[in-house]
């Protein structure tokens, strides 16, 4: 495909029909992320001699980083409506403690130990949320105490010492694989199956909300990058759903995450909540005056984020198979450089959960890839510390020249 | 008598609007010069041009100071030749002390260390000469606004001042800090210190200055001497003597009988200062189908009032009763004042009115959302019909709905203001300068918007400064000044004479 403008919108009356490539300059602080991702895979695929892509390291990748992106979706909405939560590495591991404390300690059975794990992450998010809300305390201290108050609790609930293990049921939060109920040979058919069916939604999803644009005509985006965009998407979802169906099929984790980011993508950009959340965090006294409730939806900002805290926590805690008492410590910087690498801004109102996940697969990416490259863990702080720059170097710089 | 400063032909353009057009200024050596206009003459404009804010190059004329033509590339180089102004708004710094504040940019200090014995030494003797007896070391944050203002004027006489500029330095002052505040003008005269005093007050005006120069619509319309005797009726024709041609819609008589909107015995509270009441007993109504306006000078608290009705977005304490459409409104959040018929155009419209980096799409029907949405899901095709319409309907210049607001030119900003109310649907409408800030063409536009409301039965509220606009396109008026309703009229039997003297009236009352 070559700058070709489609003709049906050419003649659109509302509409300045661009170029591809002039699009695409145009909104590179929306697809810059997008492809700084594809160049850090393509860089540690060569790197590595093939290491990174193959089935079982790409199954790991995603397991490794399936907390970070669960933080990162609640985080995103914290970080739009204009806050930031620190607590949530502390949170994460109370929680896995907790929960190693009653499935372990005390018998609780684990479903049941779970659903108690996430309402109590949900307690916890409303209690910081509620000072922050109503009584507007900076979010940036209320969650600088939380994490030092979750930090000691969980020491306290642990006594000091890892408690595990778990039972096998509960390990398969983090390291089961949906079953294959096609019996494929050596692949695994249904996980093949349910990613096309996955990538094919997407597709259709894409084309249709295009259709409708352009029924009003809003159609923005040139058809030829349009088509460019959808089909590399469609095309990578399959490929890499082939890839993990060549190891053991989709995990587990990667479903919820997947069913996360689906949810949470529909409810900021689609629903009225997300577009009050996406207000308050651009200019909060003119939503209020819009008649937008922001104090209550902060705190259900925050409770939000503490219920995804938890969860991250049972993954975390299932994929160790104990709880220790350093787990979660510094997460939040990986989540909240997840956030920010995906675009979102400081001041609030700009983001997107796409984008947040680039960002945590962006830093995922070059964990693992440096890992495999043997690089230490001293340089690898560093340079994962120079790409959060760059990338907010390069938002902040395309936004000036918009 | 030499003159000191002497403004030749200053024009200053900002986009779409012509802000200050040839305007000449002279001052003379050691005298008080006044300068008057309306709200948005252009007199803060012309202040800027000579501070050096608005530096040299992006205005056309001379500024001849001192016998020289000087070319300020800032507010440092305009400082260094003695010119210091001091904002309407204090630029303090609250939890510093005073003798901080001072020195403030200036300090005492040598190759970096500060000299606190010189600072606190040189700070008691200023604020002895601004009459102003506290510590040096107190904090600005623990002093009332009238110290405040009195430490700004310590901090211009540190720099050695030659002419000292005061934008509206008593619009903030009881009258015995205001009274105190003149004097003092009057004692650096004296002393030889020029001072131009931009102020509304004339009776303030008519105490200290030597000379008048009259701005309106951006030009320099006369310059009076005050020493010959002059009539506040005279500044006053002056001021607003413009006439009023096809500025304004044609005026149709469409109000009703019926009232749409009833206020009782409104009473409120400044948020900070308990003991000062922004709003006293206001009682007012507006009818189905009338425009009516409100006028009265900047700090008058209709402003205040527009928004302790909407929600209670503005003070405390606030008390009284308010009927739509013949039955108590609750009117205790902004969503239930939305839900009751209500709805507040805000005059800043930046801060308050949009979300500057979404787009003409989502800022249409933020007060709305229930209207565009199915159940909780956003119908993005229906969202975009709607700010298609609207675009359409009151003619907001964008590339598309997709536009973001802050690419906007102001008059467009305040359309897609006006249309997220309109969507909203309420019975009364109540628009804080609907037009500040705007060209003319598009203000028409506004002003159409106004009056077919009104002919579809809307209640309309409109708050100005501009007494024109306030004349041109409502039914009737009220009169505002310190928190009180001092006046009301049918805007037939208005002119801005008359409007001008209720509020001069009002204010002399003792």
């Amino acid at each position: 495909m070559t700058n070709t403008t489609n003709p049906d919108t050419a003649d659109l009356p509302l509409v300045e029909v661009k170029s591809s490539w002039s699009f695409l300059r145009g909104h590179m602080r929306e697809y810059g992320i997008l492809f700084a991702l594809i160049a850090i895979m393509a860089f540690f695929q060569i790197a590595t001699g093939g290491i990174l892509l193959k089935p079982v390291n790409l199954t790991n990748l995603i397991l490794q980083n399936s907390y970070i992106i669960i933080m990162a979706i609640g985080m995103l909405l914290v970080i739009v409506a204009g806050h930031i939560d620190l607590s949530v590495g502390s949170v994460m591991g109370f929680v896995g403690a907790l929960a190693a404390v009653m499935i372990v300690n005390f018998d609780i059975p684990y479903f049941l130990a779970g659903l108690l794990c996430l309402v109590a992450g949900g307690l916890i998010g409303m209690a910081q949320g509620f000072w922050i809300a109503y009584f507007k305390i900076p979010s940036f201290i209320v969650t600088l105490a939380g994490m030092l108050v979750f930090k000691g609790l969980t020491l306290w609930l642990l006594a000091g010492q890892s408690v595990g293990p778990f039972p096998k049921q509960f390990q398969l939060i983090a390291s089961g694989f949906i079953p294959d109920v096609f019996r494929g040979e050596d692949l695994n058919l249904f996980s093949l199956a349910l990613g096309v069916l996955v990538a094919g939604t997407i597709l259709f999803l894409a084309i249709r909300s295009r259709s409708e644009a352009a029924k009003t005509g809003s159609v923005e985006e040139p058809f030829a990058f349009f088509v460019a965009k959808n089909g590399l998407i469609f095309i990578a979802l399959v490929y890499m759903s082939y890839l993990m169906a060549d190891f053991q099929g989709l995990p587990n984790v990667f479903i919820v995450m997947a069913l996360l980011i689906a949810v949470y993508s529909f409810v900021t950009s689609r629903t009225t909540i997300g577009r009050r959340i996406y207000a308050i965090g651009g200019n909060e006294k003119a939503a209020m005056l819009s008649g937008i409730n922001a104090p209550r939806l902060t705190f259900l900002t925050f409770a939000n984020m503490g219920v995804l805290a938890a969860l991250a926590g049972l993954v975390f805690a299932a994929r160790l198979n104990t709880a220790t008492p350093k787990a979660g410590a510094g997460f939040e910087l990986d989540v909240i450089a997840a956030v920010f690498i995906g675009g979102a801004s400081m001041a609030g109102g700009v983001g997107t959960v796409v984008g947040a996940v680039i960002g945590a697969f962006i830093m995922g990416v070059m964990n693992n890839g440096m890992s495999i490259l043997g690089i230490g863990i001293d340089w690898q702080q560093c340079i994962k510390g120079l790409v959060l720059l760059a990338a907010v170097i390069f938002d902040v710089m395309n936004k000036r020249k918009g | 008598m030499t003159i000191l400063l002497e403004m030749r032909a200053i024009t200053k353009e900002f986009p779409g609007v012509k802000a200050l057009d040839a305007v000449n200024l002279t001052v003379e050596e050691g005298e008080i010069h006044a300068l008057v206009g309306e709200n948005g003459a252009g007199k803060s404009t012309l202040m800027k041009v000579l501070s050096g804010v608005y530096p040299h190059g992006s205005y056309s004329g001379d500024i001849v100071y001192d016998g020289k033509v000087q070319s300020f590339a800032g507010i440092r180089d305009s400082e260094a030749q003695g010119i210091i102004i001091i904002h309407q708004e204090l630029a303090l710094v609250p939890l510093l002390s005073v003798a901080e504040n001072i020195y403030l940019g200036n300090e005492r200090a040598t190759r970096g260390i500060m000299d606190w014995r010189a600072t606190r030494a040189g700070a008691a003797k200023l604020l002895a000469r601004v009459g102003l007896r506290e510590h040096p070391d107190t904090l600005v944050d623990a002093l009332g606004l009238g110290k405040q203002q009195l430490v700004e004027i310590a901090k211009a006489l540190s720099k050695d001042v030659r002419l000292l500029i005061l934008d509206e330095p008593t619009s903030s002052l009881n009258e015995t800090d205001s009274a105190k505040l003149l004097d003092l003008l009057l004692e650096f005269k004296r002393h030889g210190v020029t001072s131009i005093l931009i102020s509304h007050k004339l009776n303030e005006i008519s105490k200290v200055a030597d000379t008048i120069t009259v701005i309106r619509d951006g030009s320099a319309v006369s310059r009076l001497d005050c020493r010959n005797g002059i009539s506040e009726g005279d500044i006053i024709r002056d001021m607003v003597g413009r006439s009023l041609d096809d500025r304004y819609p044609p005026k149709v008589d469409t109000a009703k009988a019926e009232v749409a909107m009833d206020v009782r015995n409104w009473c409120v509270t400044h948020p900070l200062h308990s003991d000062r009441q922004v709003v006293k007993d206001v009682s007012f109504h507006v009818k189905k189908g009338e425009v009516v306006g409100i006028a009265g000078l900047m700090g008058a608290g209709r402003t205040e009032l527009a928004m302790s009705l909407f929600g209670r977005s503005y003070g405390t304490h606030i008390t009284g009763s308010v009927q739509i459409g013949g039955t108590d409104a609750d009117l205790s959040t902004v969503r239930r004042a939305i839900d009751a018929g209500l709805a507040y155009a805000t005059e800043d419209r930046k801060t308050y009115g949009l979300v500057l980096d979404d787009t003409i799409r989502r800022n249409v029907p933020l007060a709305h959302l229930d209207g565009v949405a199915n159940g909780m899901v956003v119908d993005r095709q229906r969202e975009a019909e709607v700010a298609a319409q609207y675009r359409t309907r009151l003619n907001i210049k964008s590339s598309s709905i997709e536009q973001q607001t802050v690419n906007l030119s102001g008059g467009n900003q305040q359309k897609v203001v006006l249309s997220k109310w309109l969507f909203a649907d309420p019975d009364v409408l109540i628009l804080d300068e609907p037009t500040r800030g705007i060209d003319v063409g598009a203000k028409y536009e506004i002003y159409t918007v106004i009056r077919d409301l009104a002919a579809a039965g809307k209640a309309i509220i409109v708050i100005s400064s501009e007494m024109p606009e306030l004349l041109g396109i409502t039914d009737r008026l009220y009169v505002m000044n310190e928190g009180r309703f001092v006046g009301e009229m049918p805007t037939a039997q208005a002119s801005q004479e008359k409007i001008m003297a209720t509020i001069i009236r009002s204010g002399d009352r003792p």
